[in-house]
């Protein structure tokens, strides 16, 4: 881990406004899905950011991709501030930051064949010739485990395992540093989702890759990640190396969150049924 | 007698791909009061065989091809769809995995309890209203008499589930089956639902089959697992049993995909993934349906000619394989590296 780290982001708000009225529409509220968020990323590190349904973990993977414009805060990369920047400055900085998202079937334009799917980043940013990129998109699949050799096929006849490999393939077309993973294996089974935990673990060793690996589901976090953020309602409530997160948390809503998720031991669960009701006042279940 | 005995039940769709045998010879029984989990990835058969139970399956295409499935005494697959509905809702009840698309949008929640217990009760309108704000209480939803008039958009996801499970109960049924019923919630959502579900299982006495994918929500909320591979069982036995000293390759396989949320070192390493995909059920395997991904099928023996019946290993506990952990060399270091 280097010293200066490859992503800062600093103060990151995104308030979404909620319009009321039929014919004069009118801003009567914010939903501050990101409210002050700050966080680093090393080269070579994995940021984990879990956090549940509308805590706006997905949110802030989008604001750091620049998907999403920001409300307020600066976020620097490789020590550029890229919290401004639009048009082709915004194209080139894609170069260095990709994104793999959740759903493998609503990512994958379903006109397009796998090979022209995983090419596109290339043309876009014209990188080599016709036939030089498609020996690379056959060396980008053979990379994450999908048979080269279906290049011409559509993304609708494979599993969802397969189409996020496609969808991995495609993210790492352009040689990034940093990829954001936004729930990539929520949508899968899983023995499916070891696979591809596994595939993006070895990636991450091979081609020195950071991620700023974002999902709802603790074990998967921690599993893949150095470090962890937990979000709650659009803020960090704790930050820190995930043993310490884990074994030790600091804060209410984390020891709650990390004591109603049921492991996979009946004797170990009865242990924890008593501890996550213990808990329960930290949680203000909504209405 | 158990209450629920569900023998060699077969469901198959007719496709114009061909018959996909989802459910193959499924056996298991449930008892009053107890937990039966049923857990398995996407397309092991563990929905269809709870739609079959409840005789809900979309006919066509699909059918019950052969089996028997008998409640409380009577062969339920034999019976009109007037006895059926009879059963359902009153005796049987079921909760589903999506409490946004369950509910009807353009009708009050007082609106959609009462109904059932009409139905079913014979209940005056004013009696009818009163029972649906008990129900709503007994599902620990804060101001349940004024929220009765509330459409579902006002409640949450996790609530939502409640008015399911409030329905579902408000027959007193003697089994409740719960298809994936903490799936889209979070988890905080979920271990209140759980939590639910258990008390009510309790207060009622019924008997409960739990569908899941999640080997958490069986580990803490299963007496007995059913494992489903490929539209069959491929191991049923205690839960603690299932966790602790698991026989099948398939059962084993996927304790060791799972990321673990307790346990030291976990980011350096890499997960045992079981390679490969669940076999086609058009045309499944004729020997072990989970023989192309087993590591232990090169054994060289049966696994590829033979298919495996489902045994008893020791009492109590069943295993649909030629491999089983402790039939094996060597099993016990391998259990306790885990």
């Amino acid at each position: 881990m280097s010293s200066t780290p490859l992503l800062v982001c600093e103060g990151l708000k995104k308030h979404f406004p909620v319009r009321k009225g039929l014919l004069v529409e009118r801003t009567r509220d914010w939903v501050r899905a990101v409210d002050d968020v700050s966080f680093e990323v090393h080269e070579g590190e994995t940021l984990g950011l879990v956090g549940e349904s509308g805590s706006g973990k997905s949110t802030t993977g989008y604001c750091v991709i620049r998907l999403l414009d920001l409300t307020a805060g600066k976020i620097w990369f490789n020590g550029r501030e890229i919290s401004g920047l639009r048009g082709e400055q915004l194209r080139q900085l894609r170069r260095e930051m990709q994104i793999v998202f959740q759903d493998p079937y609503a990512s994958l334009n379903p006109r397009m064949t796998v090979g022209d799917i995983v090419a596109e980043p290339l043309v876009v940013h014209d990188i080599g010739t016709r036939r030089s990129r498609q020996a690379t998109v056959r060396q980008l699949l053979d990379v994450v485990g999908f048979d080269p050799s279906y290049v011409n096929r559509y993304p609708h006849e494979f599993s969802g395992g397969q189409r996020q490999r496609i969808g991995i393939a495609r993210a790492l077309a352009l040689n990034p540093r940093l990829i954001i993973c936004d729930e990539p294996v929520s949508a899968l089974d899983v023995s499916i989702q070891a696979q591809i935990l596994n595939l993006l673990k070895d990636l991450q060793r091979d081609f020195a890759l950071s991620y700023l690996f974002i999902a709802h589901d603790l074990a998967v976090v921690r599993t893949m990640s150095d470090r962890i953020a937990v979000m709650n309602r659009g803020k960090i409530v704790e930050m820190g190396l995930a043993h310490d997160v884990y074994e030790n948390p600091q804060d209410e809503y984390t020891k709650a969150l990390l004591a109603a998720v049921p492991v996979p031991d009946p004797v170990r669960m009865r242990e924890r049924k008593v501890e996550r009701r213990r808990l329960r006042h930290a949680l203000a279940e909504p209405i | 007698m158990a209450l629920l005995e569900v023998d060699d039940l077969r469901t198959h769709f007719f496709t114009r791909e061909g018959v996909v045998h989802a459910v193959d010879g499924v056996s298991f029984s449930v008892e009053t009061g107890k937990t039966l989990g049923i857990v398995g990835e996407s397309g092991s058969g563990k929905s269809v065989t709870a739609l079959s139970i409840m005789g809900l399956i979309p006919r066509p295409p699909a059918r019950i091809v052969s089996g028997s499935v008998v409640f409380d005494g009577r062969d339920l697959t034999k019976l009109s769809e007037k006895s059926l509905e009879d059963i359902r809702g009153s005796q049987i009840a079921m909760i589903f995995q999506d409490p946004m698309t369950s509910l009807n949008p353009t009708l009050t929640i007082g609106t959609q309890i009462t109904e059932t217990i009409r139905r079913h009760h014979g209940l005056s309108r004013d009696q009818a209203r009163n029972r649906a704000a008990e129900l709503l209480e007994e599902v620990h939803i804060p101001n349940a008499r004024q929220r009765l008039d509330d459409y579902p958009h006002r409640y949450s996801g996790g609530m939502r589930q409640r008015v399911m499970i409030a329905i579902a109960i408000s027959c007193n049924p003697r089994l409740l089956i719960a298809d994936e019923p903490t799936t889209a919630l979070d988890v905080t959502v979920q271990a209140g639902i759980l939590d639910l579900l258990d008390e009510l299982r309790t207060e009622h006495q019924m008997a409960m089959i739990l569908i899941t994918h999640d080997m958490g929500v069986v580990a803490e909320a299963a007496d007995d697992v059913a494992v489903m591979y490929a539209g069959q069982i491929v191991e049923h036995a205690s839960s603690e049993d299932i966790f602790n000293r698991p026989e099948h390759p398939y059962t084993e396989a996927l304790l060791g995909a799972l990321p673990h949320l307790e346990s030291e070192n976990v980011r350096n390493e890499r997960l045992t993934a079981i390679p490969g995909r669940p076999p086609d059920l058009v045309n499944p395997p004729s020997a072990c349906r989970f023989a192309a991904r087993c590591v232990y099928a090169n054994l060289g023996d049966s696994c590829t000619t033979v298919p495996p019946e489902l045994r008893e290993i020791r009492p109590g506990h069943l295993v649909r394989s030629a491999h089983p952990a402790s039939e094996r060399a060597g099993h016990r270091e391998e259990v306790g590296a885990r």
